[in-house]
């Protein structure tokens, strides 16, 4: 019954699925796997506390903290709002392509911005909406949706495959624990710089379908003022 | 040995920043569980600075405790004081886009102190968190309580899943001596032929991004997936663990674009802009996600063989 061993998997699923608490539901994954694998408690504990010590380069994004928390105290936020403010006569597409740039170049130098609260929802999503309002007059309900849909996906194409590509970030940094306990020698140089290629596609291929969305809103509604001026 | 030293002065400093969440939990007097609070970040500060030091299964068992804590929903943020938005604006008049600079120095300097100074890449984020204080002490001249004060913030609302990452490593080591790669490994030879790399290379992206989608969460498909599959059919086959490593997890991301288990990502926000259809954000992510997706099959392919 080697299958048996699969259950940690299956407690992180269901935890996950469930909402329950992260950090309990993982151990628990471990210490039932460990226990039906045959090992004895102290086993997994130890197991369990020596990698956890030796992994501790994974949270140390910590050291980062005081200065992101200082600059956002001094007006990061705003400066950023201004900058994203200055693209004036843009199309819904341009607005929401130059927000994905700024949002990966965040995310590569480690801004940990909660995007869609602080910036979507009060900056993007009424800038792209009032793009779209001073060239087209209005559009319709599932245009409004397609556009909001497009802000938010921005944002998080930006943040995901971006974020990476910082040295201290969490996700490089569980890259680099996971191989070097598995005995491969990786460091977080390296794995920032791989990341790379992944962030530049991913700006490309959302700043192309934020250029099909304005050839869509321009075939759409561009047409139907023609015709009503003619 | 030099490098040594430093890492533990470096976790001895994030002790600090621990402790000082734990007092920040302790004086908010409304908050219930404030001492069960406490104890985490305390007992979590313990490990950090002298865990080295103790035998692995007293930390074992410190990493049970501290789970039990935030299972039974004791471990909460300290509510103290957070942004003053007044102060922000003025600031930001004051000093402009200076105050770029210390961030952007955050992730430059790590670079650089990993390229051309002998400590390593770990601890080059380290002293990239100093250079950059340093900066922005003299672009911003906060009060020299601030990077205390912030630090602790910013960590507080982070809160217990900063430790996720951490924990899941751990997770796979224990996952590694149990054999559950093993036991993946062998389910899954029987859809990849014989040295077909390319296939290998299809399961363990598809797989990432299938346990992401399921799970809502890349940082623990990463470990499960890449232990049973990215090890035994790509890194051990010859792979660049570099390239796998970091392709594997943005290919999960993938699969996060496409769930609504990625609630924050996808179904909040669909709220917050006040959307009709509450998954059109997932609607409209899917084409990207899955574009991403054999981008990610392709570059891995080519580039890590």
């Amino acid at each position: 019954m080697e299958a048996i061993k699969l259950i940690g998997i299956l407690i992180m699923i269901v935890g996950f699925i469930l909402k329950k608490d992260t950090i309990a539901t993982v151990v628990a994954a471990g210490i039932i796997t460990g226990l039906v694998s045959g090992m004895s408690f102290l086993e997994v504990l130890e197991i369990l506390g020596s990698s956890f010590i030796s992994q501790r380069t994974a949270t140390l994004f910590v050291l980062t903290l005081p200065v992101v928390g200082i600059c956002e105290q001094y007006g990061l936020k705003e400066k950023a709002v201004d900058l994203i403010g200055k693209a004036k006569n843009a199309t819904a597409g341009k607005v929401i392509t130059l927000y994905q740039i700024l949002r990966a170049l965040g995310a590569a130098f480690s801004l940990r911005l909660t995007g869609h609260p602080q910036f979507v929802r009060p900056l993007i999503q009424p800038m792209a909406q009032g793009a779209a309002q001073v060239r087209y007059g209005e559009v319709d309900e599932a245009d409004e949706e397609e556009i909001k849909a497009y802000c938010a996906a921005s944002d998080n194409y930006g943040n995901f495959y971006a974020q990476n590509c910082f040295m201290g970030n969490a996700g490089t940094m569980l890259i680099v624990s996971t191989l070097v306990e598995q005995g491969y020698d990786v460091d977080a140089l390296q794995i920032a710089l791989c990341s790379i290629p992944a962030a530049l596609v991913s700006v490309l291929a959302g700043a192309v379908f934020n250029w099909r969305l304005d050839r869509h809103l321009d075939k759409k509604y561009q047409g139907i003022e023609r015709r009503n001026r003619g | 040995m030099i490098n040594t030293i430093l890492s533990e002065i470096f976790y001895c400093l994030i002790g600090v920043i621990f402790i000082l969440v734990g007092i920040r939990a302790l004086k908010a007097q409304e908050l219930r569980e404030r001492f069960f609070t406490a104890a985490f970040w305390f007992l979590m500060a313990a490990i950090f600075m002298i865990g080295p030091y103790l035998p692995p299964a007293v930390v074992g068992a410190a990493i049970v405790v501290l789970a039990i804590l935030t299972g039974l929903g004791k471990v909460k943020p300290g509510a103290g004081a957070g942004i003053d938005p007044e102060k922000s604006r003025r600031e930001a008049k004051r000093l402009g886009n200076k105050i770029f600079i210390p961030v952007i120095l955050l992730a430059v300097s790590a670079l650089l102190a990993a390229t051309f100074l002998p400590f390593g890449a770990s601890n080059a984020i380290g002293i990239s968190g100093i250079i950059a204080l340093i900066v922005v002490f003299l672009a911003a001249k906060p009060e020299p309580q601030e990077p205390a004060v912030q630090g602790t913030r910013l960590m507080d609302s982070i809160g217990i899943t900063g430790f996720l990452p951490q924990l899941l490593a751990a997770l796979g080591a224990v996952f590694t001596s149990a054999g559950v790669g093993d036991v993946i490994a062998g389910a899954v030879s029987s859809v990849i032929p014989d040295g077909s790399r390319f296939i290998a290379v299809v399961v363990y992206c598809l797989g990432m991004a299938l346990f992401t989608a399921i799970m809502g969460n890349g940082f623990a498909a990463f470990s499960v997936i890449t232990v049973g599959i990215g090890i035994p059919f790509l890194i051990a086959q010859g792979g660049n663990p570099v390239v796998i490593g970091a392709l594997g997890l943005t290919a999960g991301y993938c699969g996060t674009l496409m769930t609504p288990m990625a609630a924050n990502f996808n179904i909040m926000p669909a709220a917050l802009l006040e959307m009709k259809n509450s998954y059109g954000i997932i609607r409209a992510q899917a084409p990207v996600a899955v574009l991403m997706l054999i981008f990610h099959v392709v570059l891995m392919y080519f580039w890590a063989f």
